[in-house]
């Protein structure tokens, strides 16, 4: 493999110094002279048609600059597909959950705002609502939408092979369903934004978003504005983990209450509002078959799921086909089917969230591999090794699988926790279990039909040729991808870290799609190359000229200039250098050429030394209906084991460990990428053990805040043995490509796995309370007993 | 009716005046900005604004401004120093137990709080010093380590 001066190695994070003293600012932090503050009015009534709304008294109030509805707002609709639009930024003639947006306000002060909107008077005639699956697909049920009859938000299917016939030639067939709750996000950091008109016309947008680029199209769409009018700016954000993902109404709302007033706007969420704007992971309902021979060898699978959508689609058209094909690796399976259905009910809207759509499918099909290989005697690690994929190897539905260290992901947790000694040796109550997955580096296609590059990058170079400056449009949400991309770019550079400074999250800058589908490594980061090795071209031109040398001659590395024949005199070049930094203290003494010499040089020949950079997918995938969605130019993939303790009598399951080994390509830097290993475990163990948004029979949602929602708290995280397997991957940026949601994989049926070898129960829904732990341990001691 | 506390942050004494309402992270935050401390949500669950007052710390969205009348209040500003930042928040860079870094001040006040309460924490005592602080990004894992490499 190359030898690398930065990447792959432990940098300290460029952002985390600011992050540690509070410097770094989020949006809540900044304040705007004149600014007003922006609140909500939102529905308190699961479904209900609106016969009126009188926004008299609290245009009355004092302090009150604008009372929005939808007729300032406007009726164009907007949602995440564009072929999916069914949402409009305020309800027009009804509404569908409780919270569905109904009105805004701008007043001087927060209170004054609040107040008003208690002052709007709506008159709701109270509509009949659905809230399971079952109650919406019921014959006659209540309709949420009149374009969606029987509230099916959309189905998906597909075949691959012939599964029929694959499972007749099985001598194992395992059938089993799964359920999950539906997930908060619980982003540390609550959406919130400001909007500001200039006296131009321009909006500017800051905004807590993964993704400023369809946060500009769609807020330039509903305003009606050009998109080139439109700037959306991300200062920090504290995390989105997939929900802040796409524009929300609230963002919406400021935009338009912002061009009412001619005031700056600030809006917030409080975390009840997070919870009742969810957008986070669905609730799935699986049925799975899968089909093996005695030999150990996988043959097919047939798959259905039912989706819990909530009042919208927003995601739910990507996730209903991410959740089917995502299940075809990373296993040699020649024949797959799927029947997926997407339901509307007057539950808050689903989205997506970290590995969207595909972890529930996972954490069901990875237990029945577990259940065959315990079938036929197989320890489950050689049962999976066996019908692995191979590097270069495609699914049955088309994903390629370009680089893939799965195999030695296995091996490497192998050692890693001691599984030949533990498995099949523990006590009762003590289990070990394992699991794979994988998942795309970026989504193959953007989310609005176009060939329009995922990421554009520029690196400029600073006059005195000391700085090289990264612009770029992409979304450092907490990841680590603003210093990912300082080190690609001082890579290619070939000068010190230090040396970069990177400016992102800022739609002036560029196009790049954002924080999602774990793309921004991979793909923003081959525009990020693309750009430094284009400025880098560019002064390596003028010195060739300058110095009379060949150009394939010349290379920078760790900030010098070298020669690959022997060094020319360049004393012209630096007593030129030297006169044009008179005065200066750091005049260059070194006997090598530096890159601020040279690219000062290339500054007085050239001007200003900027490289461009882009990147886009080459064309993935089949032919098939919904080809498209699942389709990644790399795979990342990872296997983990999980250690635990059930406690027979209560139920009760502690996870003591787990090991976890993620094929990442290059890593780019080291401690970022065990980040998103722990991260993604941790939001793992929490979907596993307790995390479950509760509704009532209203459709409210009973536990709207961090307390009595159960997030992975540090007495619940176990220590983690996270272990970075590097492959090259041909269609990365220095062999790099996923890390951020891959990983999170495997976290659950490895436990479900090791909850099943501690007390020999199956548990088919989550999470893990003690409750369903311990009827499942008596239903299976009443088993054995008989 | 505003009302006039006097009270120290950070070595330096205030006077302000502030409705009786307003809480002490909204003090901090929106009349003194000092954002470095932070709101995840209003209702003392989540830590990310956890300051230290009188020697303890406290979830500042809980305490009332005028119930820190007369006390001495450190937020995430105070901990550098001229020099830099202090050898705790270095290793927080150090370790990589930064991600996003809204919760990371709290986080950074409460470890603070237990090593100067307890400059030899075992595994167990960092784990409680931190719970009241919620992560959603790290896993907690590399935050233990920045704080057992601070152990004395």
């Amino acid at each position: 493999m190359k030898e690398f001066d930065i990447i792959s190695t432990r940098a300290h994070r460029i952002d985390t110094p600011d992050k540690a003293t509070g410097q770094a600012v989020f949006t809540d932090d900044i304040t705007r002279p004149g600014m007003l503050y922006g609140a909500l009015l939102q529905s308190p009534h699961a479904h209900a048609r609106i016969l009126s709304i009188d926004t008299s008294k609290a245009k009355a109030l004092a302090g009150v600059k604008s009372v929005i509805t939808h007729e300032q707002a406007g009726h164009i609709k907007y949602g995440v597909s564009p072929a999916r639009y069914d949402e409009t930024v305020f309800a027009i003639d009804k509404v569908r959950y409780i919270g569905d947006e109904i009105a805004a306000v701008a007043a001087v002060t927060l209170e004054i705002a609040l107040a008003a909107v208690e002052l709007i008077e709506v008159e709701y005639e109270i509509l009949p609502a659905v809230f399971t699956l079952e109650e919406a697909l019921k014959e006659g049920a209540p309709q949420l939408h009149e374009t969606s009859p029987g509230n099916l938000c959309a189905e998906v299917h597909q075949e691959f092979g012939d599964v029929a016939a694959a499972l007749k030639e099985c001598d194992i067939i395992k059938t089993s369903t799964m359920k999950n709750k539906r997930q908060d996000g619980a982003f540390i950091e609550m959406q919130g934004c400001i909007a500001e008109f200039d006296n131009r016309g321009v909006l500017t947008l800051v905004s807590s978003t993964q993704v400023p680029h369809y946060v500009q199209r769609t807020v330039a769409m509903v305003l009606g504005m050009d998109v080139g009018m439109v700037r959306v700016k991300k200062p920090y954000v504290g995390a989105g983990f997939g929900i802040k993902a796409a524009a929300n109404p609230m963002e919406l709302a400021c935009c338009i209450l912002a061009r009412e007033t001619r005031k700056p706007v600030k809006m917030n969420f409080t975390r009840k509002q997070v919870f009742m704007y969810a957008r986070a992971r669905h609730q799935f309902s699986h049925t799975i078959t899968t089909g093996a021979k005695k030999d150990g060898t996988l043959m097919a699978i047939k798959h259905e799921c039912w989706l819990d959508g909530g009042a919208y689609t927003s995601f739910g058209i990507a996730t209903v086909y991410y959740t089917g094909s995502l299940l075809g690796g990373p296993y040699k399976i020649a024949n797959m089917s799927y029947d997926g259905y997407r339901v509307y009910n007057n539950k808050p809207t689903c989205g997506a969230q970290r590995g969207h759509g595909a972890v529930i499918a996972r954490a069901l099909f990875e237990q029945q591999v577990d259940m065959i290989a315990e079938e036929i005697g197989m320890d489950p690690m050689e049962l999976r090794i066996k019908n692995m994929m191979d590097t270069g190897d495609t699914t049955c539905n088309d994903l390629n699988m370009s680089s893939f260290g799965m195999s030695e992901c296995i091996e490497a947790v192998r050692k890693g926790s001691d599984w030949d000694k533990k498995k099949g040796n523990m006590p009762t109550g003590k289990g070990i279990g394992m699991a794979c997955g994988f998942f795309v580096s970026g989504a193959g296609y953007p989310i609005y039909r176009s060939d329009t590059y995922h990421g554009t990058v520029i690196v400029k170079l600073t006059e005195d040729g000391g700085t090289a400056l990264v612009y770029t449009a992409s979304a450092e949400i907490g990841q680590g991808s603003d210093t990912a991309f300082a080190m690609i770019a001082a890579e290619a550079l070939g000068i010190p870290l230090d040396h970069v400074r990177l400016a992102s999250g800022d739609t002036d800058m560029g196009v790049d799609l954002g924080a999602y589908s774990s793309r921004q490594t991979l793909m923003t980061g081959h525009a990020t190359k693309d750009a430094a090795d284009h400025a880098k071209a560019q002064v390596l031109e003028v010195l060739a000229e300058q110095l009379s040398v060949p150009l394939k001659e010349l290379d920078i590395k760790n900030g010098f200039i070298t020669f690959a024949g022997d060094t020319p005199d360049f004393s012209a070049l630096r007593t030129r250098y030297i006169k044009e930094h008179r005065g200066w203290i750091d005049n260059p003494d070194s006997e090598h050429l530096t890159f601020k010499e040279a690219s000062r040089i290339a500054f007085l020949e050239k001007g200003s030394i900027v490289g461009t950079g882009k990147y886009k997918p080459h064309n993935l995938g089949g032919k098939f209906k919904g080809a498209a969605v699942g389709t990644s130019p790399a795979y990342g993939c990872s296997a983990q084991v999980a250690e635990v303790t059930v406690d027979m009598e209560t139920g009760q399951v502690t996870i003591d460990s787990i090991t976890d080994a993620h094929d990442c390509g290059k890593a780019i830097n080291l401690t970022s990428v065990e980040g998103q290993m722990e991260g993604s475990v941790s939001m793992g163990i929490g979907e596993a053990m307790h995390e479950e948004v509760i509704f009532n029979d209203k459709g409210q949602v009973l536990n709207a805040d961090l307390a009595e929602y159960k997030i992975v708290t540090s007495m619940d995280m176990p220590r983690i043995k996270a272990i970075v397997v590097e492959s090259d991957e041909p269609n990365g940026p220095y062999g790099a490509k996923e890390v951020g949601e891959g990983a999170i994989m495997p976290t659950i049926p490895a436990i479900l796995n090791a909850v099943y070898n501690a007390a020999g129960v199956r548990i088919n829904e989550l999470p893990l309370t003690p409750e369903r732990v311990y009827f499942a341990i008596q239903d299976y001691k009443d088993r054995m007993a008989k | 009716m505003k009302k006039i506390i006097s009270l120290t942050i950070n070595d330096q004494s205030h006077e302000i005046a502030v409705e009786p309402n307003i809480t002490l992270a909204d003090m901090l935050r929106y009349e003194l900005a000092l954002t470095g401390t932070k709101k995840g949500c209003d209702t003392g669950d989540c830590g990310a604004c956890t300051v230290i007052m009188d020697g303890d710390v406290v979830n500042s969205c809980l305490v009332l401004a005028i119930q820190a009348n007369g006390s001495v209040i450190e937020t995430i500003e105070g901990l550098s120093t001229d020099e830099g930042l202090s050898p705790l928040q270095e290793a927080f860079v150090e370790k990589g137990a930064i991600q996003c870094g809204f919760c990371s001040p709290g986080i950074i006040m409460s470890a603070k709080n237990l090593l100067d309460k307890n400059p030899n924490p075992t595994e167990d005592q960092i784990r409680e010093g931190v719970s009241g602080n919620l992560c959603r990004c790290t896993g907690y894992q590399k935050i233990f380590e920045a704080i057992e490499s601070q152990r004395s």
